[in-house]
């Protein structure tokens, strides 16, 4: 095997051999993105409802939520952006992703024998991915508008209301994806959360997820990327 | 307090009237601007500066009598120059007291998501309370008069108090103290009206102003700032004074609808993830048949 099929246990704390998934810029990466979502996430449910206006308490009260949110929002967006460019190819939708998402009950209901199968990520993650990017586009452009309010002209202050509007709208599709990519990762995928942290998943894993993605690497393909 | 605790409806084993029986207590306060009779002189302005302890402000050029386009966080209180033509062809230099106007529907109030940091009064003053206030600026967003500002410094957002602190003590708000043509008066809000339509009635009758009127906007409830004007037709005439001015409905929608449809829709997430697992648990990793992945 080569060296991206590694035979050893310490990281799942499973036997069999090992693949690596996610190289550790990909890694750091994907948490350093998770760290600014979170602390916007936190504060920006403070801000969306009275009742979950304690939130801004547990992350130094209202004012410092709201010094912090638009700065942290804009290192979001710069995480972003960087995990668009190192996965933009991985995610572009292909004829898979399509045999995959018609079968996507199969899926949804762990009959995972019964899905075509599927390269390094599959339609819903992709979809999860794009979801992000176009909604931290939305969300950077409107908030913007929401930090400086004021630059925005009174004769144009539609645009402060369609900054307001973008704004919630994109963050609720994005919390929504983020609700099922945690609950995916952590409870209904298991393995996933392992790999994202210490880079690892079994070749089991890989072969039933990602079968395709398998292939390509037991042929010797560069891990973690398709550049 | 309550003042209607102490007011007396019975009195037992008493003959006669009941001393004070009938009084109507009205509590809500008015600024009434006769901007007929405003000279401009900007008196006003300067007992703002003066009682909320800040200093005049640089002042902007632009061939006009306007001193600075707008109010600002550290000038509450501004009068608003425009040289008006009228239909027929003369020349109207209008003149208006350009503020917070207290609206009984205040946008400021519905777009704040800090607790405590706007509240109303029951005498109609809207006041910011900055101590409660994280700077978001909501307020600027709610406003359909452009009138909270944000303070760079402070990082808050700051406006005309109709002078709470002076109203509270038995006072009447600054401005209405020094004005020197008596074009701004104060008093209960159902005083002031009928002052302002008397005016306003006098000015159709006898000064050949056939659309004077009242401005007290309907879009927000009314304000507790009102305004007489030359021509209630074409309140924008008046350095921008909205027409039918009212709550944006993005803003109302945002903090009305949209927040019950958001909630329930992430509740309904975090719900349908719950009983995703409930029903179908996690995935099984199937070994590949005659490959056992190197496992024992």
């Amino acid at each position: 095997m080569s060296t991206q099929v590694i035979s050893r246990t310490r990281t799942t704390g499973e036997p069999g051999r090992h693949i690596l998934r996610y190289t550790l810029s990909e890694r750091i990466h994907h948490w350093v993105g998770f760290l600014f979502y979170a602390y916007c996430l936190i504060t920006g449910l403070a801000f969306w409802s009275p009742y979950m206006f304690w939130l801004a308490t547990i992350v130094g009260g209202g004012p410092t939520a709201r010094f912090w949110h638009p700065i942290l929002g804009v290192a979001f967006a710069g995480s972003m952006f960087w995990m668009y460019g190192m996965w933009k190819r991985d995610m572009q939708i292909t004829e898979a992703d399509r045999r995959w998402k018609a079968a996507i009950k199969n899926y949804i209901e762990n009959e995972d024998q019964n899905l075509p199968p599927e390269g390094r990520f599959n339609y819903g993650q992709k979809l999860f991915f794009w979801l992000m990017f176009w909604g931290v586009i939305f969300l950077l452009i409107s908030g913007i508008g929401l930090w400086f309010v004021e630059s925005i002209p009174w004769s144009l202050r539609w645009l402060r209301y369609l900054c307001v509007f973008l704004h919630v709208s994109a963050a609720l599709a994005t919390i929504g994806g983020f609700i099922i990519h945690v609950y995916m990762g952590t409870a209904m995928v298991r393995g996933g959360f392992s790999s994202i942290i210490r880079g690892e998943v079994t070749a089991d894993w890989a072969r039933t997820h990602h079968r395709l993605w398998y292939e390509e690497v037991v042929k010797g393909r560069p891990p973690g990327s398709t550049r | 307090m309550s003042q209607a605790a102490t007011e007396i409806v019975r009195i037992s084993g008493h003959a006669g009237s009941v001393p004070g029986a009938g009084i109507d207590r009205e509590f809500a306060v008015c600024k009434l601007i006769d901007t007929t009779t405003c000279i401009g002189c900007k008196a006003c302005e300067v007992a703002c500066l003066e009682w909320n302890g800040y200093t005049f402000s640089e002042t902007t050029f632009n061939n006009s009598y306007q001193t600075m386009p707008e109010t600002a966080w550290n000038y509450w209180n501004l009068i608003k120059f425009n040289e008006h033509e009228t239909e027929d062809g003369n020349l109207m230099l209008l003149m208006r007291k350009d503020q917070c106007m207290h609206c009984a529907d205040p946008g400021c109030l519905v777009a704040c998501p800090s607790d405590a940091a706007i509240v109303q009064y029951a005498n109609g003053i809207v006041d910011f309370q900055e101590a409660n206030c994280i700077g978001c600026g909501y307020c600027v967003t709610g406003c359909p008069f452009n009138i909270p500002k944000f303070s760079p410094t402070a990082k808050k957002v700051f406006k005309c108090t109709l002078c709470n602190d002076r109203v509270s003590q038995g006072l009447e708000p600054a401005c209405i103290k020094t004005c020197p043509t008596g074009c701004l008066h104060f008093g209960t809000k159902a005083e002031m009206k009928e002052l302002a339509e008397t005016r306003a009635r006098q000015l159709r009758d006898h000064s050949g102003h056939r659309n004077a009127g009242v401005y007290d906007p309907e879009g927000v409830g009314g304000t507790h700032v009102i305004y007489v004007l030359h021509d209630a037709t074409n309140p924008e005439a008046y350095g921008g004074l909205p027409k039918d001015p009212h709550i944006p409905w993005v803003v109302r929608f945002w903090k009305g609808p949209a927040k019950w449809i958001g909630n329930l829709a992430l509740l309904g997430g975090l719900l349908g993830v719950t009983l995703h697992y409930f029903r179908y648990g996690p995935k099984e990793v199937h070994p590949e048949k005659g490959d056992n992945g190197g496992k024992p």
